[in-house]
């Protein structure tokens, strides 16, 4: 049987990166997410894999650190929280215009600006929409336990080097600071030199006769060439959008109200359902795994079978938008979020559920 | 006697550095990138480490360094390369990385990357072209702009009442533990163009032997910003652009 262990989801990260092969990590202290850096410099992971640990000076630093260690075709991350995920948007963007594989996780926290240390869900729309300039998607995973914390890094990779792609794991600061056991799967080996010239023969990593020189660049003065990346970035998106989008059902079978959460709202959402049951109440819930790609047609399929569906997220409304485009007015959709790192009981979602819905 | 009977390899005394791509480059004539650009393809070549050696190009003039040099090259955000050489590096010590980064690209936005490499001793060739000006924006105050220069966004001179002082960066990050090669040269004459192949060629050297970054700044011309001949440019950088950044060794934990 595999090994459990009792880990906060920070740690989680952490841990699985070592175990699953990750050859870099390159950080920054911030709260909630610090405890990521500090279980890996504890761990000395450099004497046992040989994976690399640095603490950077910044956070452009980092994801700058995790640009460069891309670029070598090796399998690198960050990790940070919303204020400093701000900082890395340039070289996010960057990273999705060269076309590098990377995993970055964002434990969210309330703001704007230096907000709070608190949990939250209001990096949505900058992880799913906007993360930096020009035209680009990031993959974005939604964990919802610490369990998912573990295994997300590694599944986070494969979709990295799959697509080339950065990879966002858009956790908060409760996912990433509760204790859960967590089931460790068989260590990975980090990859061989071999393995990498055969996985990323793109990569930097000094010229052989044998080839051509390697150039990683995201530079394209000439519009017919830029248009012929981002037209080729589209095919790469629709491909993505079409393979890889993940959520899961609770009770949505026979659902005449269909609850749609992520992360941690998930997991409250799931008790406000059983709570709606046991009143004799036909609720659901959707939990899109993949915020990027969005599920969209299975929200669009649910729509024509509820009365209602409501967004439970804690920020202002930011994936409500989300489910109204897949819901294209074929039900009502409502909305219901706390923010500044409160957080909402199931209790309290039930009323406003009743509201809403204009029941009792 | 005809030519044949000259282009002899015992009467070669200059040729184009095999490591140089056939491209046509686009620098103006008269800069310095030319120039720096054909000695570290000279160095590579001689040291046999192209299969060893990644480049990290900055945002400015010198960003198209990777078509020119036929190594493995890496394009970095503006004033990043130090970081992206870091963990290129880190990832692969037994590699040659060096950055190729210009006063805008460096001394400006990218202050914190450079110090921050620098401090942790990083085992990376910087070369720093130093020509107090943005080359590729159309020739703006650079923070190594001289007092007085006219630039495009200094078009009376540069005021240090308006505009501040010239960062010399060289002597800060000298200051630093985790350098161990610092030098100022510059590429103007034949001569002045040995001493710095031989400077970058020292640089590339510590960079595997663990002692820490190495630093070559090259003092250089821009002939279209500055608004002047090459001639010209070559002269007022003698005059002007050495009274405030001297050529020569600045640190050398090796020196014996």
């Amino acid at each position: 049987m595999a090994e459990k262990i009792l880990m906060k989801g920070n740690e989680a990260i952490a841990i699985s990166a070592i175990r699953n092969g990750v050859d870099g990590y390159f950080g920054y202290p911030i709260t909630p997410q610090s405890e990521v850096m500090e279980t890996l410099m504890k761990e000395k992971p450099w004497e046992t894999t040989g994976m690399v640990v640095l603490q950077a000076e910044s956070e452009t630093s980092s994801i700058n650190m995790v640009y460069g260690g891309a670029c070598c075709g090796k399998k690198v991350m960050t990790s940070s929280s919303s204020p400093g995920v701000s900082l890395m948007c340039e070289g996010l963007s960057y990273i999705a215009g060269a076309e590098l594989p990377c995993v970055v996780v964002d434990v969210m926290r309330g703001g704007p600006g230096l907000g709070t240390i608190q949990p939250s869900q209001s990096d949505y729309n900058q992880i799913t929409k906007g993360s930096g300039h020009g035209d680009f998607h990031n993959i974005v995973l939604a964990p919802a336990s610490a369990q998912d914390m573990y295994d997300f890094v590694d599944w986070g990779f494969e979709l990295a080097f799959k697509y080339r792609n950065p990879v966002i794991i858009l956790s908060d600061g409760i996912i990433g600071q509760m204790m859960e056991k967590v089931e460790l799967h068989p260590a990975k080996p980090r990859m061989t030199e071999e393995e990498i010239l055969k996985v990323a023969p793109w990569a930097t990593v000094g010229k052989p006769a044998s080839r051509e020189r390697n150039i990683i660049t995201s530079l394209a003065l000439e519009a017919d060439v830029q248009e012929a990346f981002n037209q080729k970035l589209k095919v790469k998106y629709r491909k993505i959008e079409e393979n890889e989008v993940k959520y899961s059902e609770y009770m949505t079978e026979d659902a005449e109200y269909l609850f749609v959460a992520f992360g941690c709202s998930s997991r409250i959402c799931e008790a406000v359902v059983d709570e709606l049951r046991s009143r004799g109440i036909k609720a659901g819930l959707l939990r899109p795994i993949t915020l990027y790609p969005f599920p969209y047609k299975e929200i669009a399929r649910l729509a024509g079978q509820v009365k209602s569906m409501m967004s439970i997220e804690l920020n202002l409304g930011q994936m409500v938008d989300d489910v109204r485009l897949a819901v294209e007015g074929r039900c009502p959709v409502g909305f219901y979020g706390r923010q500044g790192g409160n957080i909402y009981s199931p209790e309290e979602i039930v009323e406003q559920f009743l509201k809403f819905n204009n029941l009792k | 006697m005809n030519i044949e009977d000259i282009k002899r390899p015992e009467n070669i005394v200059y040729k184009r550095p095999a490591l140089l791509t056939d491209n046509v480059m686009h620098y103006c004539p008269g800069c310095s990138h030319g120039t720096v650009h054909k000695l570290v393809a000279e160095i590579i070549d001689e040291m046999g480490i192209q299969e060893k050696t990644v480049g990290v190009c900055p945002v400015g003039c010198s960003v198209f360094a990777y078509n020119y040099i036929d190594i493995d090259w890496q394009e970095a955000a503006h004033g990043r390369a130090p970081a992206v050489a870091t963990a290129t590096k880190r990832l692969y010590p037994d590699k040659y990385v060096f950055t190729y980064q210009g006063d805008g690209d460096l001394a400006s936005i990218g202050t914190a990357e450079i110090i921050h490499a620098c401090s942790r001793g990083e085992n990376i060739v910087v070369i720093f072209i130093n020509n107090g000006i943005y080359g590729m924006t159309g020739g703006q105050m650079a923070p190594t702009t001289l007092i007085g220069m006219k630039t495009a966004t200094t078009p009376y001179g540069r005021d240090p009442k308006l505009n501040g002082f010239p960062l010399v960066i060289a002597d800060m990050v000298a200051q630093l533990d985790g350098t161990a090669f610092i030098t100022r040269q510059s590429v103007h004459t034949a001569a002045a163009a040995r001493k710095a192949k031989a400077a970058i060629r020292k640089a590339f050297e510590y960079s595997s032997k663990g002692v820490g970054l190495s630093f070559v700044e090259i003092v250089s011309t821009c002939n279209s910003g500055w608004k002047m001949s090459p001639v010209d440019a070559n002269k007022w950088m003698v005059e002007h652009m050495f009274a405030k950044y001297p050529v020569g060794d600045i640190k050398d934990v090796l020196a014996k």
